[in-house]
């Protein structure tokens, strides 16, 4: 072969970066702690998702109920909810990863740039919408394999390891991990710390080009260092990409979220901009729920 | 699963020496009487069963480095009334080798088939749970039944061309015919082994895979049987090693010859073609109850198909201790 194509994604519209500085909100309620790490000002969003009255059950026990939600890049969108609650289905159903479970059903819509991905191959949609876990859990296999077999065709071995050296180094950039990983990119990805594989699950995550980036509370296994870093990269990558982030920690909540979505027995109660949600919730589970009532 | 609660300090007897300060859990002095009685039992039946197999070991180990010589290995065995012009076990040691190679050859590939397709598709259930009972049903099954089997099958005119023919008459025994058979027992070794590997490993594993616009294909051939690949080698070890334990099979359908004996005139195939026997067969044969009585000579192979089986176990143990990296 005398030239090697590298199969990626279309491309995708991209939000110019704003030039705006880190602004520490100082009226914080009282049970947040840490400075919140946001732009000043309300970013500038586009719809790139839209969630259109979904329902979700396995077998016959309603997991989401009737939910519609816009999800936008340039925002970064927490759900919110407590156990049980049917957020972490919302997110699997927007890559449809919901339909690994034999017993799922699903009703209603989820539109990707105006493309219903009931209508779209499963595997080029989960390409597009890309995910990273709770656990961090990198391949076993090198640190540069991890990523470029997102960047390969299914199981193939092409493009040779020369022809992704560009396109690896750049989406473990993106994760913020290339410096510590540079000296030796044939590192098993397993002996890496949990905090850095879980940085190379999002440069995989990131290697395939998505418009949207989809968390299951990918901090809950790590330390506090680890966690700061990783919000750190979620609040700059939602230049970038849209992201949507499960999870249980208001305090992580209230940090890295543009908007926050409030989920309750699998009905979305309230949703809305991170400040009206943590400071004046119209609803009153919701408030219940923000000030650590229930959950 | 060590939910027995430790059990109540029991009340110390009369004269006892004062109990020592540990715990009940530490120290078995404390224990109630029948708890100390079932320990000791457990003791007892574990350290004789030590024993028996280390006396077998001990005493094949010792015997076998008596008799085995080099020149065993590179003659050809002899029809004699003596240790002395008896010959080698050149003939059944290469005999282990090609039918280990051979049922290899086909339970590998088709174990690890079945054994993916019964962890990552199980689709429809019914074939699926019908596939793991006849599974299960060939790992309960004595070797003696396939090889009855196997004479059955290797006689049919349609499968003349696997061994000797004569007028019209198919001999069914050869190493084709016995490596056939002798695949269906490492197979249920290989199946277990592949499906149990992939088993373990978490689920949100395969789902990281997908989420990135992977196939279950790619899946499995580039993610889950690389990690899987220490419970792949230890069923593919396993399963020669019953393989070459096995005597039934070889007796019935290798025709247990002394020498290899061809049929047909191309060299490896009249080979393959042909019957002839191992090193089981052999010990068997030279036992001083076989018909050829050499026990010397039983001892040495025995010996020899000892140490491989136990140099295969030792393979086993040093592939699964390089696996469970998600624990």
């Amino acid at each position: 072969m005398s030239h090697t194509e590298i199969p990626t994604p279309p491309p995708v519209r991209r939000l110019p970066l704003t030039g705006a500085e880190p602004r520490v909100v100082v009226d914080a309620p009282a049970f947040v702690s840490a400075p919140r790490r946001k732009l000043d000002g309300t970013p500038l969003a586009i719809d790139r998702m839209h969630v259109d009255r979904l329902s979700i059950a396995y077998g016959s026990k309603l997991a989401v109920k009737e939910v519609s939600l816009p999800i936008r890049q340039g925002e970064v969108l927490a759900l919110i909810g407590p156990s049980g609650c049917g957020k972490t289905t919302l997110l699997r159903s927007l890559n449809r990863l919901t339909e690994l479970t034999k017993t799922a059903s699903m009703k209603g819509r989820i539109l990707l740039d105006d493309e219903d991905i009931a209508t779209l191959e499963p595997t080029a949609l989960r390409r597009r919408v890309t995910m990273v876990f709770q656990q961090p859990n990198p391949f076993p296999m090198s640190v540069f394999d991890n990523v470029a077999y997102v960047l390969r065709e299914q199981a193939s071995r092409r493009p040779r390891k020369a022809a992704l050296q560009g396109a690896v180094r750049s989406a473990l950039e993106r994760a913020g991990l290339y410096d510590e990983v540079a000296a030796d990119l044939s590192h098993p990805a397993l002996r890496l710390s949990g905090g850095q594989q879980q940085r190379l699950c999002i440069a995989r995550a990131l290697a395939a080009n998505p418009e949207v980036l989809l968390l299951d509370e990918p901090c809950s296994a790590l330390d506090p260092q680890s966690t700061q870093v990783i919000e750190e990269l979620i609040v700059a990558l939602r230049e970038q990409v849209a992201v949507v982030i499960v999870t249980h920690n208001l305090q992580q909540a209230y940090r890295i979220a543009d908007r926050v979505a409030f989920m309750y027995l699998g009905e979305l109660v309230e949703s809305g901009p991170a400040e009206q949600v943590f400071g004046s919730p119209r609803e009153a589970r919701t408030r219940e729920y923000v000030s650590g009532g229930f959950g | 699963m060590s939910a027995v609660a430790p059990p109540p300090p029991a009340p110390a007897p009369a004269g006892a020496p004062a109990p020592a300060r540990r715990s009940a859990r530490d120290s078995s002095a404390s224990w109630r009487w029948s708890d100390r009685l079932g320990l000791a039992f457990a003791w007892t039946l574990g350290l004789l069963f030590l024993a028996v197999t280390a006396a077998i070991v001990l005493y094949m180990m010792v015997q076998g480095i008596r008799y085995v010589r080099p020149v065993l290995f590179v003659t050809h065995p002899a029809q004699g009334v003596s240790e002395a012009d008896s010959g080698g076990f050149l003939d059944p040691l290469l005999g282990t080798v090609i039918v280990a190679a051979m049922a290899m050859a086909i339970a590998f590939p088709l174990g690890l088939a079945i054994g993916v397709w019964l962890s990552e598709f199980g689709n429809p259930g019914w074939l699926a749970r019908l596939t793991e009972s006849t599974i299960e049903m060939l790992a309960g099954s004595p070797s003696i039944v396939f090889a009855l089997f196997g004479t059955l099958l290797f006689e049919q005119g349609a499968l003349a061309f696997l061994s000797r023919t004569n007028d019209g008459v198919v001999y069914g025994r050869s190493f084709f015919a016995a490596a056939a058979m002798l695949s269906l027992i490492a197979l249920p070794l290989m199946v277990t082994n592949v499906r149990e590997g992939l088993q373990a490993i978490p689920g949100h594993v395969r789902e990281a895979s997908y989420a990135v616009g992977k196939t279950r294909i790619a899946t499995v051939r580039r993610v889950l049987l690389p990690a899987a690949r220490p419970s792949v080698v230890t069923g593919a070890m396993l399963g020669v090693g019953r393989v070459i334990g096995d005597t039934a099979i070889i007796v019935i359908l290798l025709g247990a010859t002394l020498r290899f004996n061809g049929a047909g005139d191309v060299p490896l195939l009249s080979t393959l073609k042909g019957t002839g026997s191992t090193l089981t067969t052999f010990v068997y044969q030279n036992a001083p109850t076989g018909e050829i009585n050499q026990p010397e000579k039983a001892f040495a192979a025995g010996f020899v198909l000892l140490s491989m089986v136990l140099a295969l176990n030792f393979a086993v143990d040093v592939a699964a201790r390089r696996g469970r990296r998600w624990r």
